[in-house]
């Protein structure tokens, strides 16, 4: 009895926290999402479904299937870059430096960061003034899907590598050596038990990408053309531009859902995976 | 027919220009229990790396049975490892561990379900299938690592230093259940370690390594009782080193003057004449100590006289140091007593500071080097 009392004491402060700063929020955007749209933009508290009828909208499915597709492919390139650039640095005599390397990134502003991709990329960028240095016609590699996943694989790519880094570093190489030893290949040895023992790393590394990938806002605005237009930008559209609020908490209710419904399934897999209790 | 004799040809080793194999070469016969012994960094895992394949030879070449094994990749070679981590499949089940090699060989699962439960019953764990390594003990994570090395039935074991990891008492138990193993499957086993208390008890034959060289290789006995050199005889067991002048030489014996001990006689395994400079070996439980002047004493015994300086009782035998000569803070001379009754005198008798005679019989001294 005593226990339980002290634990609920310690367990407080993170309960508050999280009550305050996630549950709290979102059950505020799905209460809206239920309310009439007031005239004026903010809302009338009146139960209403309106929020939800662009299922209807084929435009809508259209941002929601580019928002899967975008995130999807960003972040099964985003882990299969990441796995094999932990192993080096995870194995590696400069792993202190390299770790560092890949922080540097964090110093400078996200922003920045997406607008030097359109200094390389863009019309007038860098890259189609060498092409046509070089005689060649310039290319169109901004403003479009391509752009958006390509900045969101470089985006997201640290906070791939860095769980994939402490997973590999506490796997014991002897593994490695004892199923080459017991008759697999180099390609065997690393998918039968390379993978398997890293694959929380490889698991929080897909959700530290695919979530912000699914919410993304800036990267489809600054870099993304019309097929690239994600939940992230309708949201921020109907929420300052046709100022329809109910609409916008229920997208992003609906954005909510997908994620939930992606950890679930991930952290499911996890699970059903793992060896007995460690 | 299974052919599991390797030959060592000729191979050296080095890494970052340090030489850690120098051109070393040696046979290991088929179905021997072989030991390679050694200090650390003397090269004996980079040897044993390399029969398993995961180290490349500068130059040289090994061969299992007819076949010349050099360039094969680990997989593709009929030896599997012991390895000193055990290196079990933490994701795996002790049976799905164990059925690890079965399964890339793509074996029907009712042969594999035979196969590895005729393994895991040899290493008693059978009621473990289901459990996961980290559930498991040190010694029954050993166990499962010999079943999964054996079940491919690989013409050589290869076992990397496997009873560092166990306590002391354990580590016995495995060396017995090890011989055990050995005689039931009959295949060569390549024993790598530093302890040279395990590399006795269960080889066949032993090779010593040092600094990249194989000093000696032989069987226990013959290394114990007839060391090649210092080294070999300093790091089998205890010992006591005598160095002097040949002064004389009388059939079978010859006489040393020793600086430190006087007048020694001693058996002559090796050629010398008059002048030479020798050093004998003496093991610490060939000598005998006595408060009194034994009464029969032989012709061939050496007799010193000394005081002892140390006493280290360590249950089934005491050891004594023993200051031998005139000058005080001296060489010490160790003697091991079994306690068993067939000394002359009980150890408990013997105490700190007593005058001592040292005797040995001079044939139980070895001539180790002619200088």
């Amino acid at each position: 009895m005593k226990n339980q009392r002290s634990g609920l004491v310690y367990s407080a402060p993170i309960t508050l926290w999280l009550t305050l700063l996630f549950v709290a929020p979102t059950l505020i955007v799905i209460v809206y999402s239920f309310l009439k749209k007031g005239i004026y933009g903010g809302v009338e508290w009146i139960f209403s479904v309106d929020g939800y009828n662009f299922f209807s909208s084929s435009y809508f499915l259209k941002v929601v299937w580019n928002t899967v597709e975008i995130s999807v492919i960003a972040t099964v390139i985003t882990v299969l870059i990441a796995i094999p650039t932990a192993l080096y640095i995870a194995t590696s005599k400069y792993k202190n430096f390299l770790l560092f390397l890949i922080i540097v990134p964090f110093w400078t502003n996200f922003l920045i960061r997406i607008y030097s991709w359109i200094a390389l990329l863009g019309n007038n960028g860098l890259l189609n003034n060498l092409l046509m240095k070089l005689g060649l016609e310039p290319h169109q590699f901004i403003y479009n899907k391509f752009a958006v996943i390509l900045v969101s694989v470089y985006a997201y790519l640290p906070y791939a590598i860095l769980p994939l880094y402490s997973a590999i570093e506490k796997f014991d190489f002897a593994i490695i050596d004892a199923a080459r030893d017991l008759g697999a290949s180099k390609m065997k040895a690393y998918t039968k038990t390379f993978l398997p023992n890293i694959k929380p790393g490889v698991v929080t590394a897909t959700l530290f990408t695919f979530i912000p990938a699914l919410g993304s806002y800036a990267i489809p605005k600054l870099v993304g053309g019309n097929d690239s237009q994600m939940l992230g930008n309708i949201i921020a559209r109907e929420l300052t531009i046709t100022r329809n609020w109910p609409k916008a908490a229920a997208i992003s209710t609906i954005l909510t859902i997908i994620t939930v419904i992606f950890i679930v399934v991930l952290s499911k897999y996890d699970k059903d995976h793992k060896g007995g209790k460690v | 027919m299974k052919q599991g004799n390797i030959k060592i040809n000729s191979i050296s080793k080095s890494f970052d220009g340090v030489e850690v194999l120098k051109n070393i070469s040696f046979e290991i016969k088929d179905g021997e229990f072989f030991s390679i012994l050694g200090g650390s960094g003397c090269g004996k895992t980079t040897l044993l790396r390399m029969i398993a394949g995961f180290i490349e030879a500068d130059g040289g070449a090994i061969y299992l049975g007819k076949d010349d094994i050099t360039c094969l990749s680990p997989d593709k070679r009929d030896v599997n490892t012991i390895f000193q981590t055990y290196a079990l499949f933490p994701h795996l089940t002790i049976y799905e561990n164990i059925a690890f090699p079965l399964r890339l060989k793509k074996l029907n699962n009712i042969e594999i379900d035979r196969e590895v439960k005729k393994y895991l019953e040899m290493v008693k764990l059978s009621e473990h299938a289901n459990k996961y390594s980290s559930q498991l003990s040190g010694g029954q994570k050993q166990r499962v690592a010999i079943a999964r090395a054996l079940i491919n039935k690989p013409k050589v074991l290869l076992l990397d230093e496997p009873l560092s990891a166990l306590d002391a008492k354990l580590r016995q138990h495995m060396l017995i259940e090890l011989d055990n193993i050995h005689e039931e499957v009959g295949i060569t086993f390549v024993f790598v370690t530093h302890d040279q208390q395990e590399a006795l008890s269960v080889s066949d034959r032993i090779a010593v390594m040092k600094d990249g060289e194989v000093l000696q290789i032989g069987t226990p006995s013959e290394i114990y009782e007839s060391p090649a050199n210092a080294y070999v005889a300093n790091f089998i067991g205890e010992t006591n080193f005598i160095e002097g002048k040949v002064v004389d030489i009388e059939g079978k014996f010859g006489y040393l003057e020793s600086s430190n001990y006087g007048r020694i006689k001693f058996e002559l395994d090796k050629e010398v004449v008059v002048g030479n400079f020798v050093k004998l070996t003496i093991r610490p439980e060939k000598v005998k100590i006595s408060k009194s002047k034994p009464r029969y004493l032989d012709d061939n015994d050496n007799i010193l006289n000394g005081k002892i300086e140390e006493m280290i009782y360590s249950g089934f035998q005491s050891k004594f140091f023993v200051t031998v000569g005139n000058n005080v803070g001296d060489k010490l001379f160790s003697a091991f007593k079994q306690h068993v009754d067939f000394f002359e005198e009980d150890a408990e008798s013997i105490h700190w500071k007593d005058e001592v005679y040292v005797i040995w019989d001079s044939a139980d001294s070895f001539l180790l080097e002619v200088m």
